[in-house]
């Protein structure tokens, strides 16, 4: 069976390339996120994984282009993020998929953690050219 | 050809011709029937809903609409079927009698279309199909609206429904008592959670108690939001503690392979009380009796 | 340049933090409350997130490198007034927020120091400079 690809109602472009970057894009996602009535766990969620993988774009791909869009498949709407930057890329996805995967001093990019708060999550990489992570959550969840 | 179409158009105005034929008929028809239900409608009403729904269709009712279910122009005829489904689900008639009730109307229509067509049975043939097509989708329709209605009433109670079965007793002065009652599903655990977790800030309770008492059963998607709201309500700094497991419960933790080693688990809220009353540094002591006489 | 306000309480350092922290804020707020803590003897620093709504694993990290600090210098941190929804998205994060003790409030989270800087007998000044840093 086709998957059903969901309709895009309002998208929103944003670039990240430095710390102060951050809150705003931050803000952002929050506003569209209330517009279309997601309750307050939910968009806690959803925004900290924002942060998160914002982060993440910021300290191992010096930053990158963030794309906020308000979907909707059936009766359903919800968010989806995309973050794309051109850094150097992961070698082994399904290792920094594990939880405890660590690169760094710091607790690594925390995609494991990130992926339990959203209800779809996807990403592409290729070393050397760069990382498209892109999230998706659902109203309700 | 051209007298084909000629006699085509005539349908639409022919049947709006003896429109009073149709009704008499129909309510002929129904009157005679003796599954009529006079109980629940008087004759009256009955021709008076009768009228309104024939009004609507001849009114509308076109050479070209009447091989068009789909017709916007059918958007009264819609309305007023919406509108009978509903009165008479109020009024206690069964969906199927309310499905019979449109369906007779073709009977009449049909007897109408014989009387005029006896001549031509290819135009009758092609005449009957369409409406009886036609009327079959307004029988449809009402059966849509009552099912509609039913979906309402259900999405409604299951709000009713969330909203008592989780009720929040402040037991003590810093203690929550959440008994939970019924089927606990991912859903509803969820609900629940962010319930406790804000009634603690409400209310400044350091102990909340989650007796699970009336739970019949737990799976391994519950068990884990369970272990989620203990430990997110240590997080803020209270503590969670899970009273009333049923023996068949704790069997199924524990084939699971899910650990609660992290949790405080009490046989029955009394005994998670008075657990609470002594993390509190709280004693309930019986009074002493002083006897003091006075004369 | 925006510095978070450090108030002193007695023999306690309390910290609101009522704005998104971003790098440079957060370092000076850890440089900061690490001279306070040395500068005051304080015994306990709370850290209260009442109006923070989100908290990822960077703002985690402060948290934690503000516990740690404070530890070698002899203090206890108490992190106090966590949403809940911020404690169910930690939850799910799966963010240890070791070395930290929670409370609900501030004065709960004062008594929670009470309880775990008592020791031997120990007496705490509890006279209230409420000062705060420049």
């Amino acid at each position: 069976m086709k998957p059903i690809t969901p309709t895009v109602l309002n998208k929103d472009k944003l670039s990240v390339f430095k710390e102060q970057d951050v809150v705003p894009f931050r803000n952002r996602v929050k506003e569209y996120a209330t517009r279309i009535g997601m309750g307050l766990v939910n968009q806690t969620k959803l925004i900290t994984a924002a942060s998160e993988l914002v982060r993440n774009m910021l300290r191992y791909a010096d930053g990158g282009e963030t794309l906020i869009e308000v979907i909707s498949k059936g009766r359903e709407n919800g968010i989806r993020l995309t973050f794309t930057d051109k850094g150097p890329g992961i070698a082994n996805i399904e290792q920094a998929m594990k939880d405890g995967f660590t690169t760094g001093k710091s607790l690594g990019l925390g995609l494991p953690g990130t992926k339990r708060l959203v209800s779809e999550f996807d990403i592409k990489s290729v070393v050397g050219k760069g990382t498209t992570v892109t999230v998706v959550k659902w109203k309700n969840g | 050809m051209h007298k084909f179409l000629f006699m085509k158009i005539e349908i639409a105005r022919m049947l709006q011709k003896k429109k009073k034929q149709i009704i008499d008929l129909w309510m002929k028809n129904q009157l005679a029937d003796s599954a009529l239900r006079d109980d629940l409608m008087s004759n009256d009403e009955l021709r008076a809903q009768s009228e309104e729904l024939v009004d609507a269709l001849l009114k509308k009712l076109t050479d070209d609409n009447l091989s068009n279910i789909e017709s916007a122009d059918f958007e009264n005829v819609y309305e007023i079927l919406g509108g009978i489904s509903i009165t008479r689900a109020r009024q206690g008639f069964s969906p199927r009698e309310t499905g019979l009730y449109i369906y007779s109307l073709k009977d009449a229509l049909l007897s109408i279309l014989q009387q005029e067509f006896k001549n031509d049975p290819v135009q009758l043939y092609e005449a009957s199909m369409r409406v009886s097509k036609l009327i079959d989708s307004f029988g449809i329709v009402t059966f849509e609206t009552f099912i509609k209605g039913r979906e309402e009433i259900i999405l409604r109670q299951t709000d009713e429904i969330t909203e008592i079965s989780t009720p929040v007793i402040r037991v003590w002065d810093g203690i929550l008592a959440l008994p939970i009652i019924g089927t606990l599903d991912s859903a509803r655990t969820q609900v629940v959670m962010e319930n406790l977790l804000q009634e603690i800030v409400n209310t400044g309770s350091s102990i909340a108690i989650l007796d699970i008492s009336g739970v019949p059963a737990v799976d391994s998607l519950v068990a884990q939001h369970l272990i989620k709201t203990v430990s997110a309500t240590r997080l803020m700094g209270a503590e969670c503690i899970i009273s009333g497991i049923r023996p068949e419960i704790a069997q199924t933790v524990v084939h699971l392979g899910i650990d609660l080693s992290n949790v405080v688990t009490k046989a029955t809220l009394a005994s998670a009380l008075k657990y609470a009353y002594s993390i509190l540094q709280l004693e309930v002591r019986k009074k002493q009796n002083n006897l003091v006489k006075t004369n | 340049m925006e510095k978070i306000p450090i108030l002193r309480m007695g023999q306690f350092l309390l910290v609101t933090i009522q704005i998104d922290l971003y790098d440079r804020l957060a370092l000076n707020l850890e440089a900061d409350l690490v001279q306070m803590v040395s500068k005051t003897g304080a015994r306990g620093v709370l850290i209260d997130i009442s109006v923070v709504s989100i908290v990822d694993s960077f703002m985690g990290r402060i948290i934690g490198n503000i516990a740690n600090m404070s530890k070698i210098m002899d203090a206890e941190t108490v992190v106090v007034g966590m949403q809940p929804a911020v404690a169910i998205t930690l939850i799910e994060l799966g963010l240890p927020l070791t070395g930290v003790h929670t409370a609900l409030d501030v004065e709960k989270g004062m008594e929670l120091l009470r309880k775990k800087i008592l020791v031997d007998g120990e007496e705490l000044d509890e006279t209230y400079n409420t000062d705060s840093t420049e």
